[in-house]
């Protein structure tokens, strides 16, 4: 159990540091370190426009939806690996 | 770490394709021989590819105000080496740019190097170089995994710092110039995730000797007496 309890430490260290950021940076909504890259090329280079490769995407037309689609994607992939994790347990304790 | 649909001028975004392609080839023969050759390894292998699917999906705020996330990438190296974790890595990166709009088509090649190959490399050389000197497995784990998500940020900082090189003109002091600015942004916010997602991927590791101890002796990433040494002790 050794490992639980540093990993524990270090998930509560985590939500400290958040905390902290939190009082440090009053008013901030904690948006993505990737649109803020956009706004450092727009000061690089203001006259930057994004090109359209003209691959036909979907854009998630909200917040909502977009929140829906990251949730799915952390569920699929919590599903296997509980679901393997699982199965190599169940396997070894009936083997043994 | 994800540059955005058509942030990346040419020649940058073909350049980037060039240097991804070859690996991401390498690595589809790799886990074609890898699967055909060792079917038990098969779900080991989809846990790594969900542990990447997991992990940067999760938004985790940071310190300096901004949200980033974390690679998932860690684990994948250690277990199969970068050519196959830079597969399982464009897996995910074609799913977040088609679906969320998150990194694009254009910039595949790009957040693939760096997501999918350099981070997971260095990932991987670490823990081999620190595995020679004995270093406590976790300990190991723990420090190639944070090191790598670390590292795929200064990537992409180095990336755009390239496209976008202060003053117009690619020049020494432009890159830096522009490299600062970027890394202002991505390396400071990710070092709190970095901790984070290294002690995330030691323990799932250690969930992985506990119930599958025998595959990471197949897979060579530890001896069976270390296997026997992590499952025998009370950690």
């Amino acid at each position: 159990m050794k490992l639980e309890y540093i990993v524990g430490a270090i998930a509560i260290l985590f939500v400290a540091q958040f905390f902290y950021g939190l009082a440090a940076n009053p008013g901030s909504e904690f948006g993505g370190a990737d649109g803020a890259a956009e706004d450092v090329i727009s000061g690089i280079d203001p006259s930057y426009e994004p090109w359209d490769p003209g691959f036909p995407k979907f854009e998630p037309p909200g917040g909502e939806t977009e929140s829906l689609l990251f949730a799915l994607q952390a569920a699929i992939g919590a599903i296997v690996i509980g679901y393997f994790f699982g199965y190599y347990r169940g396997k070894n304790q009936s083997g043994q | 770490m994800h540059i955005f649909e058509g942030f990346l001028p040419s020649p940058w975004w073909q350049l980037w394709f060039a240097f991804s392609i070859p690996v991401i080839l390498f690595g589809m023969y790799r886990l074609n021989r890898l699967v055909s050759e060792r079917r038990e390894i098969v779900p080991l292998l989809a846990v790594a590819g969900a542990f990447i699917f997991v992990l940067s999906s999760l938004k985790l705020p940071s310190v300096t105000g901004s949200s980033s996330h974390p690679t998932g990438t860690g684990m994948a190296a250690v277990l199969f080496g970068p050519a196959i974790t830079s597969v399982l890595g464009l897996i995910v990166l074609i799913y977040q740019a088609l679906f969320l709009s998150h990194g694009g088509i254009s910039t595949l090649g790009a957040n693939v190097a760096s997501m999918g190959i350099v981070g997971p490399f260095v990932a991987y050389a670490f823990y081999k170089a620190a595995s020679k000197v004995n270093m406590n497995f976790y300990l190991n784990i723990f420090l190639a995994t944070a090191i790598a998500d670390w590292v795929t940020y200064v990537v992409t900082s180095t990336q755009l710092a390239l496209a976008f090189p202060a003053g117009g003109a690619l020049t020494v002091s432009g890159f830096l110039s522009s490299f600062t600015a970027f890394a202002a942004v991505f390396a400071t916010t990710q070092v709190p995730l970095a901790i984070m997602e290294g002690a995330l991927t030691a323990l799932i590791m250690k969930y992985v000797v506990q119930v599958k101890g025998d595959v990471l002796v197949n897979l060579q990433v530890l001896t069976s007496e270390a296997v026997n040494k992590l499952k025998g002790a009370v950690g």
